[in-house]
């Protein structure tokens, strides 16, 4: 593990400063959805610090302007610097002050360009970012990769979500979701990721952008089910066996 | 007298004679071939009756589809099936092996094999060579003391589950269990079940691929229902044949017979001794 503390020697010499090579605190997955009135996205709290679970209480997800809201999985505090970034972004464009708005799709433009940057420099941050948001009614939903991949879809989730939380999405999702819908098939996409990622904890928000405006809700567990009778004696007529 | 050293038989396991030199060599550079993954999502999952097994039918080399259609179910015992991961002739290999022991531990004891037994088999015949034989497999049966399902990675480790998936589509196929598995299931929703996680793994995997073959195993009974389902047709079929309008015309024919060249001896007494 490299020190972070400022060293002159390094700074000066030709290795000038030093690089992402491995992230430390990291978030799990995130997932969203676009459903009737806007779009859904999901996230659970924890910051694993290696095969720790350290931190349980971290909000992965943030608004961003008025439009636009912001889940990420990967290193927090590459993150945190993230909405630095946007945080000046959004106030310059707030001191136009000409009625306009960063939308969502141009957060995700600009995200993209940040990344790629960054990757480009071998500096990478070590995000996998989530992009959703709604503006003079048109939903938007994207997604950036710590390498600059960018795409829009109808469904997106980062990390362990690829594998387990897409083929649900790709089965179920539909165009015309209502808001109880989305939030069910969410769940079970979380659900499916607290059984199955051993960094996810049983603590998550939803986050709700729509016309109106952005709620993220306050933090809550899901009911999991241990019960099945196979469990209880799992090597019942197989003595022996583990 | 000289002593002979081969007097005892060659025990089974894996034998470590050769590590010394391989590490000899990785440390010259020499790079071992990597194992070729093949690529699958095999499930396998109890209901009500028995035990319900499924996998898809791509095996792959690398990035090419070397098999589009082959067979991952395989047969250990009239009631006992295994799916298999990994490399192929490994799982090919070890299953084969597995079901003559089976047969003739049936010939030896009088009665119907317990699918214990097959993982034992299996399970001890893996440990022995430490991970080298790269079959992960999915094993379900029914016997006697009721539907079993096991799960055996390459290492000798098993696992007894009431729903169970394994290969590069595990996860998807897992999500899919993971979110719609209940207990109790009828015959006709385990197989629509099962199916679903195929696909998933079919669709959402690039290792997997084709159809979804499934074997249905209850007491005293079993279905195998080869590509049960097809969900990957070929979409463009030219509809009309290859036509060759323009023939050859014939201009002339001239036919000229074979000439005898071997003369033909009498009496053969060359062929007897």
């Amino acid at each position: 593990m490299e020190s972070n503390q400022a060293n002159p020697s390094i700074l000066c010499s030709p290795e000038g400063s030093q690089r992402t090579l491995y992230p430390y605190v990291t978030g799990t997955s995130v997932v969203a959805l676009k459903y009737k009135d806007g779009i859904l996205m999901a996230a659970d709290m924890g910051g694993s610090y290696g095969s720790t679970l350290r931190y349980k209480s971290v909000e992965r997800m943030k608004p961003i302007g008025k439009h636009s809201l912001l889940g990420a999985s990967g290193e927090i505090s590459d993150f945190q610097e993230l909405l630095k970034y946007l945080d000046e972004l959004v106030l310059y464009d707030n001191m136009w002050d000409d009625g306009n708005s960063l939308g969502p799709k141009e957060i995700h433009n600009y995200l993209t360009r940040v990344m790629y940057n960054r990757r480009n420099k071998f500096n990478p941050l070590w995000n996998s970012l989530v992009l959703g948001g709604v503006k003079n009614g048109e939903k938007y939903l994207g997604m950036v990769s710590m390498i600059g991949v960018n795409f829009e879809d109808n469904h997106v989730a980062t990390g362990f979500g690829n594998h387990l939380a897409r083929p649900i999405l790709r089965d179920e999702w539909r165009e015309d979701l209502s808001f109880e819908e989305g939030v069910k098939l969410l769940e079970k996409c979380m659900r499916v990721l607290l059984y199955r990622d051993r960094s996810a904890v049983n603590k998550l928000q939803i986050a709700k952008i729509t016309g109106e405006g952005i709620t993220i809700s306050q933090p809550y567990s899901l009911k999991t089910f241990w019960g099945f009778s196979a469990f209880q004696n799992p090597t019942a007529g197989a003595e022996g066996s583990w | 007298m000289s002593k002979l050293a081969m007097d005892v038989p060659a025990k089974g396991g894996f034998s470590f004679d050769l590590c010394k030199r391989n590490a000899m060599l990785a440390k010259d550079g020499v790079q071992l071939p990597p194992f070729r993954k093949t690529g699958t999502t095999i499930v396998g999952l109890i209901y009500q009756d028995g035990v319900v097994l499924g996998a898809d039918t791509r095996a792959t080399e690398g990035p090419i589809v070397a098999d589009k259609n082959c067979e991952k179910i395989h047969y250990l015992a009239p009631n006992i099936y295994c799916c298999g991961a990994g490399t192929a002739a490994d799982t090919e290999a070890v299953t084969d092996m597995v079901s003559a022991q089976l047969q003739l531990h049936r010939y030896h004891t009088g009665r119907e094999s317990r699918v214990v037994t097959a993982l034992t088999y299996l399970k001890r015949h893996l440990f022995s060579y430490q991970g080298h034989v790269s079959a992960a497999l999915v094993l379900g049966g029914v016997d006697f003391t009721g539907p079993h399902l096991h799960t055996i990675y390459p290492h000798g480790s098993t696992d007894t589950l009431p729903y169970a998936t394994m290969g590069s589509g595990s996860l998807a196929a897992m999500a899919i269990f993971e979110s719609k598995y209940k207990e109790g299931l009828t015959r006709d929703e385990g197989v629509q079940l099962v199916t679903e996680a195929i696909c998933a793994g079919i669709f959402n995997d690039l290792g997997s691929g084709s159809n979804v073959d499934i074997c249905v195993i209850t007491k005293g009974s079993k279905e195998y229902l080869r590509n049960h389902l097809q969900p990957n047709p070929r979409t463009y079929v030219t509809p009309k044949e290859y036509t060759f309008s323009k023939k050859t015309e014939v201009l002339s024919t001239l036919v000229t017979t074979l000439k005898e060249r071997v003369e033909v001896v009498e009496a053969g007494d060359k062929m007897e001794e």
